[in-house]
């Protein structure tokens, strides 16, 4: 059975790949749906059977792959609690996702290719959380990565998509890399790649060293260390996080399956797969915890000043990455998983609602150029409602009698800043804290741009070009992210990522509110095949966290479920439950306050935004380019990359390697042509010479010299 | 004594000789040189005792070929004040050549004549008591009899050879050719014509 | 001293030497070259007189009347070749004889 579910998709991604045109729009779109349905069906039974307790894990062997030596690997399925939470997380976001692209990318001239794609990404994304060895995980990983890359430059004609596809690719690889090298480095310890293997051999290598450049260093950390290198790369913390936000070039069920629900999430998941292992190394966790907790807060303070709608909710992916990897850090790999299953249907279902919205105003992806729109499509509105409420984590805190009650992110978001504060580590509980507040805000700050107020698209190039092209859609070429004002890509993108040839946006300054009316345009609600997975994904955001919370973080239950497919700390969870009541509530005071500013700053003083921007300039434009990552990189990495190609062109393969290869052999051809045919003067005397010389040499050899 | 001092002399001026023939600016000098070159060679087998060969030289070197020579450098009117001087390209290097050559000849020389360098036995051993031109005639005409008349067909191909070469009907010359003045009829000569009064006659 | 027949073959080798030079090193005409290599028999000539004087064969000197009988042959031809040469170039310059140049 999880061979249907790993190997349907793939099938369905041959069959609409290959057949392409021949096959036409149709039948590729059923095919491939109708796959990613069939494997959600199927996965749906694996779960509860592991939440009712009943399953065991097991591991299907398909293929065996490499026998050499030492190294003895095997493709094989593995299912166990953990894998059955990725599988229903994976299959039935990519199963929505494809419903919903039905709708969305109704007019796109290559939709069979996309939804190859989108099916071929399932593929490897389950492949990579069925594996039973890090190569077999390898190979997923690989797989999401091209998919990614596939995805992100799916408008490959435009070259900023192809850039920011191209960045992608570039950072995730060296997250490999760091991955790489820990995989090499955990065979060389532990002289094989099996999971269980290892997870079972890590605890007797606890406090073993390794020697490398004459310096001796705790086996456990350096592996543990590279392979969150890996976990870096893909999962875009803090250092590799600048493809995240550009990667939303690509169309937006792309960003939200991809960026949203699963592949980011395969950093998470390779930790929590990995916890025995990490479990031994307090400096990885440390390292760990710190880097989740920047990336959290980094994110976050990005996400307050963007004025892209997919940008706001990228960033908003970015910290509560951040969120799980610092739960993770701090031991509480359970309530991690819990955020990445609730988190997965929020962060799509906001997405998907957001590309709701852009569809309706006609791509246009600027905020400042929505607003009044909850009356217009009511339902998107609802879905995107119940979207922000769980991500803000709204719900009563169990101060009577430990039964809270929320929406999803409430619970596992509140699960998460209690265990920071159980494992004792009181900056990191701060931290989290902040960023709900900030979380909040920015959560807020979209529905009330967005949702609330007047409308104010008149201005809005793409509203001016629905107007004027009444029939149909523009190709879907224009859904991308408005940079005139942001210079996001700028710098990060050496190719031109502007398409210069579009006409110049009305320059508006981010301190004048943008012009109000709307134009006469009138935004329509979005087509059945959209709203199905909104609704259902609502209804996951709505009851998940309540329903669930059980299996993966209460103390007993948790034990029960996870039966140790990740190493659960069940002492942390009781004592997650025993902490402070101003702790418990601290996440909810923060939410609160969160709403409330932005309340006042959308709705009740439309003005003040702009005086803070005005107060505070610097900061601003800090938070605006990002903390100057971008930049940055550019200065250390690219540019330096850039001159080093140069340099090995002109210097290395130029004047080197084809001075002394092609053009040298050429060149030495041709000298030797010049000076041979400096023999054939035509003058007698020359011949005659010639004659002599060869008359001494041979006079010479004659009498023996 | 006498001998020495005959050799070093003839030897003198013909080394002299040759450097001069090729070293003359004037043609016409250069053949000189070589005359003198020539005769010179011949005094040297004279001392030797080759007098038939010394005197072969003299008639048939100088007397007919130098001369012919002379005539060639004669009859094409070579503009003497064209003649471009100077050294050649390849004078150092050439000179060093031939030094060169020149040295390793002479320790050839040297080492067939201190070291057991075999030669052939010999073909034909001089008799004293005959003179030379007698015995060179005797091995002439009965040993060499077959060599001696392809000598002579060699002559007479380059004989002919040159006449071909150089033989070439020269325009705008009127010769007389006596056979067709012989043949000529009366008829072909005159022809009779009644032209009337006043006109010509075409001819 | 004794004039041995080394003293010959030195001069020879001298005239040999001349001739050859004469050829390549000429600067004026071309029947300096012819006369180089009328030089060249001689030597040879002289060496091939020497020898049959002093090994007392007298094949030596049959053979140097042979080679001056190739010797005036080749003269002839050569001369000839050079008028008609004259004829076609107008010049005997030995630096305008570049026709085979390649």
């Amino acid at each position: 059975m999880i061979q249907l579910i790993v190997f349907l998709p793939l099938l369905a991604a041959i069959v609409a790949g290959f057949g392409n045109r021949a096959i036409g729009n149709v039948p590729a779109k059923i095919v491939t749906t109708a796959a990613l349905f069939a494997s959600c069906l199927l996965s749906w039974p694996i779960f509860i059977g592991f939440l009712s307790g009943t399953s065991t894990a097991t591991v299907a062997p398909l293929l065996d792959f490499i026998h050499s030596g030492d190294m003895n690997v095997a493709w094989s399925l593995r299912v166990d609690a953990l894998t059955a939470v990725m599988l229903v997380v994976v299959t039935s976001v990519s199963a929505l996702v494809h419903l919903y692209s039905w709708g969305y990318m109704d007019e796109d001239p290559d939709q069979p290719r996309f939804f190859a794609y989108l099916s071929l990404f399932t593929f490897a994304m389950l492949m990579l959380v069925t594996a039973n060895n890090l190569v077999q995980m390898f190979f997923g990983w690989e797989g999401v990565g091209l998919a990614s890359y596939l995805l992100i430059g799916f408008w490959f004609r435009k070259p900023s998509a192809s850039a920011a596809a191209i960045k992608a690719f570039v950072v995730n690889r060296v997250g490999d890399l760091g991955f790489m090298l820990g995989i090499f480095g955990t065979f060389l310890v532990f002289g094989t790649v099996s999971i269980p293997e290892i997870l079972a051999a890590a605890p007797g290598m606890a406090g073993s060293t390794l020697g490398f450049l004459g310096y001796r260093f705790d086996t456990m950390t350096v592996l543990c260390l590279l392979l969150f290198v890996g976990a870096m790369g893909k999962s875009a913390q803090l250092g590799l996080h600048t493809w995240l936000p550009d990667a939303m070039e690509g169309p937006t069920p792309v960003s939200a399956l991809i960026h949203a629900a699963t592949m980011v999430t395969a950093g998470v998941f390779m930790v929590c797969r990995l916890s025995p292992m990490f479990e031994m190394s307090p400096v990885a966790l440390t390292v760990v915890t710190s880097v989740g907790a920047a990336t959290c807060l980094f994110a976050a303070t990005c996400g307050l000043v963007q004025t892209d709608i997919k940008r706001v909710i990228a960033y908003s992916t970015c910290s509560q990455l951040g969120y799980m990897f610092f739960a993770a850090g701090v031991g509480a790999y359970g309530a991690a998983m819990f955020h990445l299953f609730t988190h997965a249907f929020f962060k799509a279902l906001l997405f998907l609602g957001a590309g709701s919205v852009i569809h309706a105003m006609h791509h246009e992806q600027d905020m400042r150029y929505y607003g009044g729109l909850r009356k217009k499509i009511p339902v998107t509105f609802w879905a995107m409602m119940a979207g922000t409420l769980a991500i803000t984590g709204v719900g009563i805190p169990g101060i009577f009698g430990n039964t809270a009650i929320g929406f999803a992110g409430f619970h596992s978001k509140d699960a998460i800043i209690e265990a920071s504060w159980a494992a004792g580590q009181p900056g990191v509980w701060f931290v989290g804290v902040l960023v709900a507040l900030l979380t909040s805000f920015y959560s807020w700050r979209v529905m009330f741009l967005t949702f609330w107020g007047k409308p104010r698209w008149a201005a809005s190039e793409h509203i001016q070009h629905a107007l004027h092209d009444a029939h149909g859609h523009d190709d879907h070429e224009h859904d991308h992210a408005h940079d005139a004002h942001q210079v996001d890509d700028h710098h990060a993108n050496p190719a031109k990522a502007e398409d210069a040839g579009h006409a110049p946006h009305g320059h508006h300054d981010s301190a004048h509110a943008p012009v109000e009316g709307d134009g006469g345009y009138h935004p329509h609600e979005s087509p059945l095949p959209m709203l199905i997975p909104l609704i259902v994904l609502s209804v996951g955001a709505v009851l998940a966290g309540f329903v669930f919370h059980g299996f993966f973080i209460e103390p007993t239950a948790g034990e029960e479920f996870w039966k140790g497919a990740l190493a659960f700390r069940e002492h942390l969870m009781h004592e997650m439950h025993g902490v402070p009541l101003l702790i418990k509530l601290s996440a909810t005071i923060a939410m609160l306050l969160g709403l409330l500013t932005a309340w006042y700053a959308y709705i009740k003083a439309p003005n003040f935004p702009a005086k803070v921007v005005e107060q505070f300039g610097v900061l601003y434009d800090f938070l605006l380019h990002k903390w100057y990552f971008d930049e940055l990189y550019d200065l250390i990495f690219v540019r330096p990359a850039f001159a080093i190609g140069r340099f090995l062109w002109h210097r290395g393969d130029e004047k080197t390697i084809n001075r002394f290869g092609p053009d040298g052999s050429a060149w030495v051809v041709q000298i030797g042509a010049r000076v041979a045919n400096r023999f054939q003067t035509g003058y007698l005397y020359t011949y005659a010479f010639v004659m002599l010389i060869g008359l001494t040499a041979a006079v010479t050899w004659a009498i023996g010299l | 004594m006498i001998q020495a001092l005959a050799f070093y002399l003839f030897a003198f001026v013909v080394v002299l000789s040759g450097a001069l023939t090729i070293a003359s600016r004037n043609p016409v000098h250069s053949v000189m040189w070589l005359i003198l070159a020539f005769f010179n060679a011949a005094g040297l087998m004279i001392l030797v005792g080759a007098e038939f060969i010394a005197m072969l030289l003299v008639i048939v070197y100088v007397g007919a070929v130098a001369v012919l020579f002379l005539f060639v450098v004669m009859m094409l009117d070579i503009d003497f004040t064209e003649l471009r001087a100077g050294v050649a390209r390849y004078f150092g290097i050439g000179l060093a050549l031939a030094v060169a050559l020149a040295a390793e000849v002479m320790i050839a020389i040297g080492a067939w004549s201190t070291g057991p360098i075999q030669l052939a036995r010999r073909a034909a051993p001089i008799d004293d008591t005959v003179p030379n031109i007698q015995a060179i005639g005797n091995l002439l005409y009965t040993r060499y009899l077959f060599v001696f008349e392809g000598a002579g067909l060699v002559l007479l191909v380059a004989m002919i050879g040159a006449i071909v070469l150089t033989h070439r009907q020269r325009g705008g010359v009127k010769a007389q050719n006596i056979s067709r003045q012989n043949a000529r009829r009366p008829q072909d000569a005159t022809r009779n014509t009644s032209p009337v009064v006043g006109q010509g006659v075409e001819l | 001293m004794t004039i041995g027949l080394v003293h010959y073959l030195v001069v020879a080798a001298i005239l040999f030497t001349m001739g050859v030079l004469g050829i390549f090193l000429n600067r004026k005409n071309l029947i300096v070259i012819l006369m180089a290599i009328e030089l060249i028999l001689l030597a040879v000539n002289i060496n091939l007189v020497a020898f049959s004087a002093f090994l007392h064969d007298l094949v030596g000197q049959v053979f140097a009347m042979f080679v001056l009988t190739v010797a005036a042959g080749e003269a002839a031809i050569g001369l000839a070749i050079l008028v008609i040469y004259f004829r076609g170039r107008g010049t005997i310059a030995v630096d305008d004889v570049n026709r085979m140049k390649g």
